[in-house]
């Protein structure tokens, strides 16, 4: 249990793929400009982290070490194709926006090196939940973005909902100005609040050691 | 030829691939501490890169559409990627042994080429938009001579910043992001250039 809990601390908060590792930047930089678009590619994330993960090591067990680099790639890019096609069937209008990131999810770094340090030497469950945290670590990051993003740079929050809810989600929006600071919507905004994130993060961390 | 070359000045510029679209960030973060390996980089990023638009342009139009294939795209241009620098390392170590040694000191490793999501993302966006071949290669090299002129500029902004004193909590990532920063609302200036 004391292992898990090691895991699980690793993951969100002391090797945060997002803010640590500083891997994955392009899904996390270039989706997180409204709350609806992070979202979902956190959710994505986090389900393709814990399936993958599960998959390569239950693979593992009766493959040759030598072709595991391979393995692991295609099993990625298969739970990414299958992820891609279930957006593309049931959100298209949301599989337009976060479609293109969804499939560089692949290239992400933390993907690959994560599978290969969990599953070697872990059994399958630890595996699982060393993706589910890795996943989760990087979901409350970028729904973070997508928050402050969308909040201080258009002034509203919940917006486009209906993309991942339906016609339901239209009400949700939440407006408190008309006019934001546009600049954290453009790119340089990503550049910007991710960095003055991982300031924030330096100075928690600083003071409880 | 001029449609090539609109393209091209447009994905230097006006899309950059680093400040506009985020592709390529890993190695411009990671590699680019150094100004020689921040070159190294460039040229074996851009070498890469339109090799792989050019060649997933013909495996796009010549195997997967013609079979109904699109679903494995993604699966094959990653191998495609993967074995387009594994046999470009191995074209280079048999033909300059001597420049092969030296790549390692330039920083060039083979997975930071393959995990580099530029040449992912620019094959996935070339088939998107719909190029035609040349378009493709216009494109692909484009891209690459963003990539490189970014991480050159990246790599000179870094050893000036060496010399300046940050505060603690910026040290290290979050200075960079932030000079990243500054970097892509610089390149927003040449939006609308296009038209």
């Amino acid at each position: 249990m004391k292992k898990f809990s090691k895991i699980a601390r690793d993951g969100i908060w002391q090797q945060n793929p997002a803010l640590v590792q500083l891997l994955g930047l392009c899904p996390l930089l270039a989706v997180s400009n409204s709350f609806v678009t992070a979202f979902s590619l956190g959710i994505v994330t986090v389900l393709v982290l814990t399936i993958s993960n599960v998959v390569i090591s239950i693979i593992r067990l009766i493959l040759n070490e030598d072709l595991s680099l391979t393995t692991q790639i295609t099993v990625l890019a298969t739970c990414l194709i299958l992820s891609d096609i279930a957006l593309q069937a049931w959100y298209f209008e949301l599989h337009h926006r976060i479609g293109l990131f969804v499939a560089l999810i692949v290239t992400n770094c933390s993907l690959l090196s994560r599978a290969e340090l969990s599953s070697s030497s872990n059994p399958i469950i630890s595996s699982a939940i060393d993706g589910l945290m890795m996943g989760l670590g990087f979901f409350w990051v970028i729904v973070l973005m997508g928050t402050i993003r969308e909040g201080l740079g258009s002034g509203t929050l919940f917006s486009n909902m209906h993309m991942l809810l339906g016609p339901a989600g239209k009400n949700l929006e939440i407006t408190f100005s008309h006019n934001g600071f546009l600049l954290l919507v453009l790119p340089p905004g990503a550049f910007l609040s991710l960095g003055f994130l991982i300031a924030l993060k330096n100075f928690l961390f600083d003071n409880r050691d | 030829m001029s449609d090539g070359i609109a393209i091209l000045l447009t994905t230097v510029f006006v899309n950059n691939l680093v400040t506009i679209q985020f592709l390529g960030l890993c190695p411009l973060l990671g590699a680019s501490q150094k100004f020689d390996s921040a070159i190294g980089i460039a040229v074996g990023t851009a070498f890469v890169l339109t090799l792989a638009s050019a060649v997933s342009y013909i495996i796009e139009s010549c195997i997967l559409s013609p079979l109904d294939l699109q679903y494995l795209r993604l699966v094959i241009f990653i191998i495609l990627i993967v074995s387009l620098v594994r046999i470009s390392e191995i074209i280079i170590r048999a033909t300059q042994p001597r420049l092969h040694a030296l790549l390692p000191i330039f920083g060039i490793s083979v997975p930071l080429i393959i995990t580099n999501c530029a040449v992912l993302g620019v094959a996935l966006i070339n088939v998107r938009e719909a190029h035609s071949f040349l378009q493709s290669i216009f494109f692909g090299f484009g891209a690459a001579i963003g990539f490189a002129l970014v991480l050159i500029l990246f790599a000179a902004i870094q050893r000036q910043q060496r010399a300046s004193v940050v505060p603690k909590v910026f040290r290290g990532a979050a200075i960079n992001m932030i000079t990243a920063g500054l970097l892509s609302l610089a390149f927003m200036g040449f939006t609308g250039m296009g038209q």
